[in-house]
């Protein structure tokens, strides 16, 4: 069961990684302190951090790398 | 009066309904993208229609009050909270000295309107407090807002609160795909029939880059050009011109693939050649457009963009008698 959601502030395009030839920012299964960056939203030609309010352990994405995300939709499980 | 950013929000800027006069010098209209919604939330709270607000875009700012106030929030749905409290949009509010007024997410729209009674007192220059963030100029400090600015608010004689536009008088982008209304221009005939057919056909997506520069569109097919000796002074591509003015709302497509809308921090001029021009009408839609949001192109003529423009400012003479 998730107990929290990482949630996008912003409308946009949702990146996992800081770059196209750079490792994820985090994997499911990672330990998620918080302020610790989850991913990107690209918006008005800049690229702005999500991070996490909350620690726990990063459960399942619930958007893939590159789509479309709605400001306060879920990016992420958060377990713990 | 004053009111301290605690948190300035994404692009946050002081907003009125613009600085016409410069563009042949290239300095553009700016103002409030969505016009409408600007003249509502100052007529909610007993300004003039041109006294400056806040433009809210995508992510709220928190903002701490130095004084009593009246406030109202239009355009984009982005709730605002007192306190903690939330308080409708499109209603005048009050908001007391030392409170916190913070929005929740984003829930439609892009863009929303903050007017305080007495309005964002920031220097007039050249006859406007807009903001101009590309050439660093009006607005506060000519720039969008930051953590730890203090935005001054004029005297103002403001309205009571809990007054209210009609959900039918709110005017924002509707269906999807959402329909902008063109003219189509001076260059149209540049493109193929099937080009233009296409162009019309389509259903184009916002694409994140837009701002008020521009809103740029893709994912419709790539416009095929008539056969065509480029002029001397045009660039290579068929899309390109001789550099020519470019009005607010034209439709230029560099290299035939992605229509961008010019808005209210448009350039004024260069080389690539116009479709055609978003009617005045629909200029404000485009301002609440978020991005990935669907949209078609829908050709008129003269006569149905003056009628349009009709429409809309009937919508603001209903909004003025509902409020008197």
């Amino acid at each position: 069961m998730a107990s929290k959601q990482i949630l996008s502030p912003l409308p946009g395009t949702f990146y996992r990684r800081p770059a196209p030839d750079q490792p994820p920012f985090k994997s499911e299964g990672d330990t998620v302190e918080v302020g610790d960056v989850v991913g990107l939203v690209e918006v008005m030609k800049s690229f702005h951090e999500v991070k996490a309010d909350a620690a726990g352990t990063l459960g399942a994405f619930l958007i893939d790398d590159e789509d479309a995300v709605m400001a306060g939709q879920a990016i992420a499980d958060l377990e713990g | 009066m004053a009111i301290e950013v605690e948190a300035p929000g994404l692009a946050t800027t002081v907003q009125d309904l613009g600085r016409p006069g410069y563009y042949h010098l290239g300095i553009p209209l700016s103002g409030a993208m969505d016009r409408l919604a600007l003249r509502a939330a100052n007529r909610l709270v007993g300004n003039d229609d041109g006294a400056a607000a806040l433009e809210v875009v995508f992510l709220g700012p928190e903002l701490v009050f130095r004084a009593d106030a009246m406030v109202a929030v239009t355009g984009a749905e982005l709730p605002p909270r007192v306190d903690g409290v939330v308080q409708p949009t499109w209603t005048s509010f009050a908001v007391k000295a030392g409170q916190t007024l913070a929005f929740d997410y984003l829930k439609a729209g892009a863009r929303a309107y903050v007017a305080v009674a007495g309005g964002i007192d920031v220097p007039v220059v050249l006859g406007s407090r807009s903001t101009y963030a590309l050439g660093a100029l009006g607005g506060h400090e000519g720039r969008a807002l930051r953590a730890g600015d203090v935005l001054p608010v004029g005297r103002g004689r403001p309205a009571a609160a809990g007054r209210e536009i009609p959900a039918a008088l709110r005017r924002g982008p509707g269906g999807s795909p959402v329909s902008l209304r063109v003219l189509p221009g001076l260059y149209w005939h540049r493109l193929t029939e099937a080009a233009g057919r296409q162009f019309l056909a389509d259903t184009w997506k916002v694409a994140p880059e837009a701002d008020r520069i521009g809103y740029r569109f893709r994912g419709g097919r790539p416009l095929e050009f008539m056969p065509h000796e480029q002029p001397f002074g045009a660039g290579s591509d068929p899309s390109n011109i001789v550099d020519a003015c470019y009005p607010y709302g034209s439709i230029q497509v560099p290299g035939g693939t992605e229509p961008i809308v010019l808005h209210r921090d448009a350039v004024s001029g260069g080389g690539y050649m116009m479709v055609g021009t978003v009617i005045s009408a629909d200029m404000d839609l485009i301002g609440q457009l978020q991005p990935h949001t669907p949209v078609r192109f829908v050709a008129v003529d003269m006569a149905g963009a003056l009628a349009a423009r009709h429409d809309r400012q009937a919508i603001l003479d209903k909004m003025q008698s509902h409020l008197a």
